[in-house]
């Protein structure tokens, strides 16, 4: 495990007006390792790495690389050193072939040779077993694909050191095996891997070292085989770990004799679902469980009418509503918060105070606006209860990081005191000390007497907080499954045998 | 407190029209040191600011029109001028039928008649480009090219004279008020601008709707509904354009009424720090970029450029000016501020009260920006 | 015998009045093709239009077709359809000045007689008979004529140009511009409405000039609306105008509003732009004397002192206010 270090960063301090965020930080690659860098929101971990790009200067500190210290001005010069770099975000051109996008715009002429390019394409993915063929369309390819390609691209320009940057949030099991797979490559030909991701689970799968951040300080650098998961979690989070096992579930209410809350009889959209039935208790939360496409997210959406419904009855409290457009649901007092944070959720360059108070201007109407008085309030108000942190009320929500963003929407939904809260996968993409919060914060509604649907890909963080799941299969349900002692192996099961 | 440093956020965005006005002013000023000098002549006040704020009182009312379309559809309507020509028609043949008995009232009425056909036709553009998903210029390109002819025909194939003492009181002075009759409509306008943006949600919906239109719709915001309303109250500021330019030429002249103005419209828009993309925006911005398009091209007459020039001057021009809008500069200049002010903290020297005011407030307005 | 010859008579009489009859019913009309712009162009073409229609009527012995368009190639697809359709005569006023040759040619060919009128085109004079236009030079050598003549000296000019680079903007500036050279006039100040012959412009023109300080007696204007923009600048500057005013103001184009406000002494001279072509042409082909190349119209000066309310009514285009109604 002792082998070269290749990045080795020093008193690393970065300020910006109002916020100190990095504060003397150590961080050490070496050759041929993965390494894990792990934190909450804000503690520094898109600041350090901002910094090794070149996309920001550190105020402090010094960086080598093999021994050399080194001054970068841009981007440019990180990757001119060898620093490759992979976003969540899939940055590539998805109308061009899988060969121009590992390749175009770094051509050192001008004349792109096609023949050339796409016979070095095939070779460079089958050396990485990348499953593409190089003059495919990249569209063509699943998002695991795209990912590789993009890591291929990077890898391509020399790259001593690759950074990926939460490269596995939008994958599936299957498809982050392949991924592994391809980082395994890399680091058996000596590439140090920069790795940051917020499944624990895969951190512990893949990675070598870690080094933990929080509040923009460093926590230490541990051997991953050597750091119990449950004290990971409790150094990021810098709480005592009783606070993270805590959680407890609680009985669901009994059903028998009461109306559901919300009740839909052959629900279908125009977004491809199969009619439906579902109905859900007060104070209940439960999940809809099912692989990546199994149509839980569109199920959800035909609830909210967020996608056209083309059939099927709906009752709240035993009543006969009609729910056409969103609208609708709201003041029917159902919320919904969507799955795509960044497309369907946030608009990115208004205010957090705006931001939070969207729902519920718009349930109040075009022509009663809040007072400044009232959004200060209620904006404060959500900003503190939910710990969101934000430079002031009045900065654009696409400034805050994606946990943080989150929580803004989560406040939009919870000011209109919704009586069914739908949750469509409000964890992801965020760090696990929000993701805990997220958690509890469900529970505590309920306790409250609100209803919740919570849908996520990771079955144990359902197991956590639903008291029932609905499990489905092809856009279709095919069971239910409740309990306190309900396991992983349940669901899968259920989803492996298609019901009963 | 947070509310003023809120101000200063959308402040912010103001710099760019506010230096380029600045500047146009030096230039005048240089030459010519009474720029400022207000006289009044029969009993109304005379001077340039006073022509300025005559001269641009269509344009202001437009590009305010024009600023919430770019907002909400991302795109531009190129048919205010025809829009304003056709309602202006109708207005004119309203007053007409009067005959010699024109009152305040045939006015009143004539106008509301004008700002329905205003509405109406908005409603056209908005259909096309909310419902039918036309790109905003090619729907309103439609008009564009045919309004006139349709101005025209109302006409009567005439251009007809709009010979009543209230209408040329309404294109002058009323006697007895110092300040021309269009000024005080356009600031009326404004008022009622800010009133609407007071008592309804109009800034929310739109910029909700031009940033995330998806989002927007999950929140319970129809966002085809918001972009159609822009194009209605589009339609209304043309109407009302044309009311104040057709009465200032007292005659209605279809085939030069309000036109090309749409460009000098969507210059102010874009001058005025919005983006032509939709999202949010600041219809300060683009009233005082409506009147730095006015005093740039009095500026031009001022220094007396040679007329076969004048368009290539005010196009080199506006390139300096979006140059210096652009964010690339915008980013450099508050680097550079950045800088400035750690020199400044880290020398903790005490500069003229003056000096540090400055700093601050420039730093301080440009914080908002900061975080992206 | 006697009753025979009568009826005779009778017959022969019928048949002469038949055949009389059927002689002069079908005299012969003859056949025009129209090529013209749109008359929601402006106010001028209006008036043009009108005028083809009553002159070329089936009264006055002529078949005509008319099409009116502001698009070249539908104006050259028309102008081959009526060729085709065999007619005598083609009246063309081109939306653009190229891209004619052909249709021209093959009118020749065809024995068509092409007659231009208002705008001329790019092509061999060869390729058409005649083009009765109005020269924009003469009127600006009318309207600089009047102003040396009668604005007191020295004459200090305020120049205010229609459309860059139009043939009317061109022709009417081009006779100032030489007296100024020649130094019988000063030019104070030169603007433009660049893309227009807006009102607006005009008027930003004079404010500019009178923030300047500028001292001036004249304003030459290129059309009636810049003139009318122009004089509402002096009135807010409270300057004097008009018959017995400061500054003489001349416009162009017999807009009758325009020609109102110089019978009332509130403007001073107007030059005619003369849209009405059809009667002239009427009477070269009626006369079967067509004259060759081009032929400009006569056209009018009126000043305050010489305008009738014939005139107004007789050359005048667009709304009459009324008399003694000044457009301001």
């Amino acid at each position: 495990m002792l082998s070269e270090i290749i990045l080795k960063m020093e008193g690393i301090s970065k300020s910006f007006p109002g916020v100190r965020a990095l504060h003397n930080v150590d961080f050490t690659l070496r050759r041929g390792e993965i390494h894990a860098l792990m934190g909450e929101n804000g503690a520094g971990k898109s600041t350090l790495i901002k910094i090794i790009t070149g996309v920001y200067e550190k105020d402090a500190g010094q960086i080598t690389i093999e021994g050399r210290p080194v001054q970068f001005k841009s981007p440019q010069d990180a990757q001119n050193m060898g620093i490759g770099t992979v976003f969540q975000e899939i940055a590539l051109c998805p109308n061009l072939t899988v060969a121009e996008n590992m390749f175009i715009g770094r051509s050192r002429s001008n004349f792109v040779k096609w023949k050339q390019m796409n016979a070095k394409a095939a070779e460079m993915l089958k050396s990485l077993g990348i499953p593409a063929s190089p003059t495919q369309e990249l569209a063509s390819c699943s998002i695991a694909v795209q990912q590789m390609i993009a890591i291929a691209r990077a890898v391509d320009m020399d790259c001593k050191i690759l950074i990926l940057d939460e490269p596995t949030s939008s994958l599936d099991e299957d498809e982050v095996q392949k991924l592994f797979a391809l980082m395994r490559e890399l680091k058996a030909r000596g590439v140090g891997i920069i790795f940051i991701t917020h499944f624990i689970d895969q951190v512990y799968e893949i990675s070598d070292r870690i080094t933990v951040l929080r509040n923009g300080e460093l926590i230490g650098e541990y051997e991953t085989a050597a750091l119990p998961q449950i004290e990971l979690i409790s150094k990021m989070m810098g709480k005592a770990l009783s606070d993270v096992t805590a959680m407890k579930k609680h009985e669901p209410p009994k059903a028998e004799n009461s109306v559901p809350i919300f009740e839909a009889k052959e629900l279908s959209s125009a977004a491809g679902v199969k009619p439906f039935n579902f109905a859900i208790q007060k104070g209940e939360v439960n999940g809809f469980a099912g692989l990546l496409g199994s149509g839980r997210s569109e199920s959800v959406r035909a609830i909210f009418a967020a996608d056209k419904v083309t059939g099927g009855e709906v009752k709240i409290n035993g009543k006969r509503v009609k729910i056409k457009t969103p609208l609708d649901a709201m003041k029917q007092g159902i919320g919904y918060l969507p799955e795509d944070r960044k497309g369907d959720g946030i608009i990115d360059e208004l205010s957090v105070r705006d931001n939070i108070i969207l729902a519920l201007q718009v349930m109040k109407g075009f022509f009663k606006p809040l007072s400044w008085k009232q959004t200060e309030e209620f904006a404060h108000q959500f900003v503190e209860k939910l710990e969101i942190k934000t430079p002031s009320l009045n900065t654009p929500i696409k400034s805050l990081s994606g946990g943080n963003q989150q929580k803004v929407i989560l406040a939009r939904w919870l000011l209109t005191h919704p009586m069914y809260l739908i949750l469509d996968e409000p964890t992801r993409g965020i760090d696990v000390g929000t993701k805990v919060e997220i958690q509890k914060l469900v529970l505590k509604l309920a306790e409250e007497g609100m209803s919740l649907t919570f849908i996520s890909s990771e079955i144990d963080e359902m197991l956590r907080v639903c008291s029932r799941l609905i499990v489905m299969k092809d856009r279709e349900i095919i069971g239910e499954l409740s309990g306190m002692n309900l396991t992983e192996q349940d669901v899968m099961h259920m989803i492996a045998q298609g019901g009963k | 407190m947070p509310r003023i440093k809120a101000h200063f956020d959308r402040l912010s965005h103001l710099f760019l029209p506010l230096s380029v006005l600045v500047i146009l002013i030096v230039i005048n000023l240089i030459k010519g040191a009474d720029y400022f000098r207000i006289t009044m002549v029969n009993g109304a006040f005379y001077g340039n600011i006073p022509n300025i704020l005559f001269g641009a009182s269509e344009l202001v009312i437009l590009a305010i029109g024009m600023t919430l379309v770019t907002a909400a559809s991302r795109g531009q309507d190129i048919s205010i001028g025809e829009i304003g020509a056709i309602a202006s028609a109708i207005f004119v043949q309203y007053v007409l039928r009067a005959g010699s008995a024109v009152t305040l009232w045939t006015i009143l009425a004539g106008f509301l008649i004008s700002c329905v056909a205003g509405l109406l036709i908005g409603a056209f553009n908005g259909t096309l480009v909310s419902f039918f998903r036309v790109q905003p210029m090619v729907a309103t390109l439609i008009l564009f090219l045919g309004g006139r002819s349709i101005a025209f025909i109302i006409d009567g194939k005439v251009s007809p004279i709009l010979a009543n003492e209230i209408s040329n009181q309404i294109g002058t002075v009323i006697p007895g008020v110092p300040i021309q009759t269009p000024i005080i409509l356009t600031a009326v306008f404004i008022a009622v601008v800010v009133v609407v943006l007071k008592t309804t949600n109009l800034r929310l919906y739109v910029e909700a709707v031009g940033i995330n239109p998806n989002a927007a719709r999950l929140n319970g915001i129809d966002p085809k509904k918001i972009i159609f309303l822009t194009f209605l109250i589009m339609g209304v500021c043309s109407a009302v354009a044309g009311f104040i330019a057709v009465n200032k030429a007292g005659r209605h002249d279809s085939v030069n009424l309000l036109k090309f103005i749409m460009m000098d419209a969507i210059l102010a828009v874009a001058l005025g720090g919005n983006s032509l993309g939709g999202g949010k925006f600041s219809i300060t911005g683009s009233i005082i970029g409506a009147y730095t398009i006015e005093i740039l091209n009095r500026t031009l007459l001022r220094l007396e450029v040679n007329p076969e020039a004048i368009k290539a001057f005010k196009a080199v021009f506006i390139i300096i000016l979006m140059v210096i809008a652009s964010p690339v500069v915008r980013a450099f200049v508050r680097k550079v501020v950045d800088k400035a002010k750690t020199i400044v903290a880290a020398n903790s020297v005490r500069k003229t009260v003056g000096l540090n005011k400055a700093v601050f407030f420039i730093t301080d307005s440009s914080a908002g920006k900061k975080e992206e | 015998m006697k009753k025979f010859g009568l009826l005779l008579l009778v017959a022969v009489l019928v048949l002469s009045v038949a055949c009389g009859l059927a002689l002069a019913a079908p005299q012969k009309l003859i056949k025009v093709g129209i090529v013209n712009l749109p008359p929601e162009e402006s106010g001028y073409r209006q008036a043009n239009v009108e005028d083809m229609n009553k002159v070329f009527s089936r009264e006055n012995g002529y078949d005509a077709k008319q099409t009116n368009t502001a698009d070249n190639s539908e104006q050259i697809a028309a102008a081959r359809g009526y060729i085709r359709d065999g007619v005598d005569y083609l009246l063309i006023s081109a939306a653009n000045a190229t891209g004619w040759d052909d249709v021209l040619q093959s009118a020749k060919r065809a024995g068509v007689k092409v007659i231009l009128f208002d705008r001329l085109i790019d092509t061999d004079p060869s390729n058409y008979e005649a083009a009765l236009v109005s020269d924009m030079h003469y009127e600006g050598q009318l309207a600089t004529d009047w102003v040396l003549n009668n604005v007191p000296k020295p004459i200090k000019l305020v120049l205010i140009r229609g459309q860059l680079g139009s043939a009317a903007e061109i022709g009417r500036s081009a006779p100032v511009l030489k007296a100024a050279q020649e130094g019988k006039l000063e030019i104070v100040a030169d603007g433009t409405g660049g893309d227009t012959w807006s009102l607006e412009e005009a008027r930003k023109v004079v404010e500019a000039a009178i923030a300047a300080g500028k001292d001036f007696n004249v304003i030459y204007a290129q059309n009636d609306g810049m003139a009318q923009g122009a004089v509402q600048a002096l009135e807010a500057a409270g300057i004097s105008h008009g018959k017995n005013g400061k500054v003489k103001i001349i416009g162009f184009d017999f807009n009758r509003f325009a020609l109102r406000n110089v019978q009332a002494g509130y403007w001073d001279a107007d030059v005619q732009c003369n849209p009405r072509q059809a009667s002239q042409i009427d009477q070269w082909i009626k006369s079967g004397n067509i004259p060759k190349g081009i032929v400009y119209q006569q056209e009018l000066i009126l000043t305050t002192d010489t305008i009738t309310d014939e005139h107004i009514e007789k050359y005048g285009i667009n709304a009459d206010p009324g008399k003694g109604v000044i457009t301001r």
